[in-house]
């Protein structure tokens, strides 16, 4: 590594002469060796799921939760290092909570990976801190019907609100990436960690950006979820995981504009999938492989 | 058992200081409404501001506007309200900034209610929060003097209200056509300041819709007859 011995590397608020961040980059080390995580933003949900690399044989099955809930409609997935995780979540269950005293409303998505998005680039320039060892994948819903103010009382006009902006929709599924710099964008389908190449790779091929009746249902990417996490985890085989996932749907979806863990039932057929897709690989490769040797 | 007028809760705990003024405080002894109708909302009131019997000022304006088209209406003391409607304004324009879209009404009427309620002891203001936005509509609030919120479809506040409870209950109508709605708004007011000896002056509107706000003026002079700009 060219930072090493240049004296670049040794704190936080130095650049380097090319106008680099050393200790940003080295962070970023840190998530590449995690768990891969990711999220699905399809046209009725969003779907997080993360690879929870079994460490020692005496830890509970199903304990040690990775997938954070932050707000009702929120969830929170990261890769790297597992404590600042957790202080992650910890910053933005406050900053969901401060939102709602002072705004008597849930946080839009947008804003809580905005706040969030602060919050990390302000360990990027002390010297007295270290950057966050995470990069964050923050899905949630943001309410299509119509709120009120929390707390208040009657109801209005029996006729409803006049002078409504016909046909407009609003709210609906959201997903940011937020990483140790700082930086964070929204996505349609996003991956971290070690296996994000491969996830990625995956990613780019479901049909993600559109909003209309060819696009992904969350059902189909709970499956897809649970087959890309395999497929990102083949290269690492020699080690044990375990899948977690979560969703989040609208009002007349499953969860009800809440986010949960997706039910064992349909994880595990998901599951059962994904292994199945694999071999099912594995044998045409076989098999392309006996064509050869028949030459 | 005898009760001070001290204006702190009485030992009772239940006999509250009706006399909340200071000795000379300008109050806004008033006549203020806010209605929905088809299209959004329209602000009213009347424009006498005393200190006393004395009348401070003739031609006040106690509709106050705290975002392009979230407005309110205020009702006690003129020094409280004014301070309240301030602090709300930088809050909204604020948060447009940093959210990249317009506050809701909802968004305006709970930084309003959390102001009122937590200095609930130290203040004097009865307000009437009233918007328009892309994604409610049209949006009437009344916070009175604990700091309560309530979501109305039209609402009436300051002294000059306790004599239009029958004419607003009896002449109103959900989703009028904006014409009716400024009769409405227009007559009550009128009624409110014949009874209400603390209210006077002329009566000002505020129509808020999608178009934008559109104020209205009528005087005195012409019978509160002729729209003057």
């Amino acid at each position: 590594m060219t930072s090493i011995g240049t004296g670049y590397d040794l704190a936080n608020s130095i650049f380097s002469p090319d106008g680099r961040n050393f200790q940003v980059e080295y962070a970023v080390k840190a998530v590449e060796n995690g768990g891969t995580s990711i999220g699905i933003r399809c046209k009725d949900g969003v779907v997080l799921a993360v690879e929870k690399v079994i460490t020692s044989k005496l830890l509970k099955q199903g304990a040690n939760k990775r997938i954070a809930t932050v707000d009702r409609h929120l969830g929170v997935v990261y890769s790297g290092m597992i404590p600042d995780g957790r202080h992650f979540i910890d910053r933005a269950r406050d900053e969901a909570r401060s939102w709602r005293d002072t705004f008597k409303n849930p946080i839009p998505t947008a804003d809580l990976a905005s706040r969030m998005g602060g919050y990390m680039q302000a360990y990027t320039l002390y010297q007295s801190v270290r950057p966050f060892g995470i990069t964050a994948i923050v899905g949630g819903w943001d309410s299509e019907l119509e709120s009120g103010v929390d707390g208040e009382v009657g109801r209005g006009p029996s006729v409803g609100a006049g002078g409504k902006t016909p046909g407009k929709k609003y709210g609906g599924p959201f997903l940011y990436m937020i990483e140790p710099s700082g930086l964070y964008w929204g996505y349609y389908g996003a991956a971290t960690g070690k296996g994000r190449q491969a996830a990625k790779a995956e990613l780019e091929k479901l049909d993600l950006s559109a909003d209309g009746e060819s696009s992904l249902t969350l059902e189909e990417a709970v499956k897809e979820a649970a087959r890309i996490i395999y497929v990102a985890h083949d290269d690492n085989k020699d080690k044990d995981f375990e899948l977690e996932m979560s969703w989040i749907s609208g009002a007349d979806g499953p969860t009800k504009g809440f986010h949960q863990e997706v039910p064992k039932a349909l994880r595990e057929e998901a599951e059962r999938l994904a292994k199945k897709s694999l071999e099912d690989e594995d044998e045409e490769e076989e098999k392309k492989e006996d064509d050869k040797m028949e030459e | 058992m005898e009760f001070g007028n001290s204006g702190s809760l009485s030992e009772d705990g239940i006999h509250v200081d009706m006399d909340r003024l200071k000795k000379g405080e300008v109050n806004l002894g008033t006549s203020i409404m806010a209605v929905t109708f088809k299209d959004g909302v329209i602000l009213g009131a009347d424009s006498r501001t005393t200190t006393g019997a004395y009348i401070a000022n003739r031609v006040t304006d106690k509709l106050t506007r705290v975002h392009d088209t979230i407005w309110c209406c205020r009702s006690g003391s003129a020094a409280d309200t004014q301070a309240v409607a301030d602090i709300v304004q930088y809050q909204l324009s604020l948060f447009a900034m940093t959210n990249g879209k317009p506050p809701t009404t909802q968004t305006a009427a709970s930084i309003f209610q959390e102001i009122c309620y937590s200095n609930k002891d130290r203040l004097s203001a009865g307000l009437i929060i009233a918007g328009w936005d892309e994604r409610y509509g049209g949006q009437v609030y009344s916070i009175p003097l604990g700091g309560s919120l309530h979501k109305q479809s039209y609402a009436i506040g300051g002294s000059g209200s306790t004599y239009i409870y029958g004419f607003c209950d009896s002449n109103w109508k959900e989703g009028m056509e904006e014409a009716d709605a400024v009769n409405f708004v227009k007559e009550a007011l009128k009624e409110a300041i014949k009874w209400d000896g603390s209210s006077g002056g002329v009566i000002r509107m505020v129509v808020l819709t999608g178009k934008g706000a559109d104020r209205h003026l009528y005087l005195p002079d012409t019978d509160y007859k002729v729209r003057h700009t």
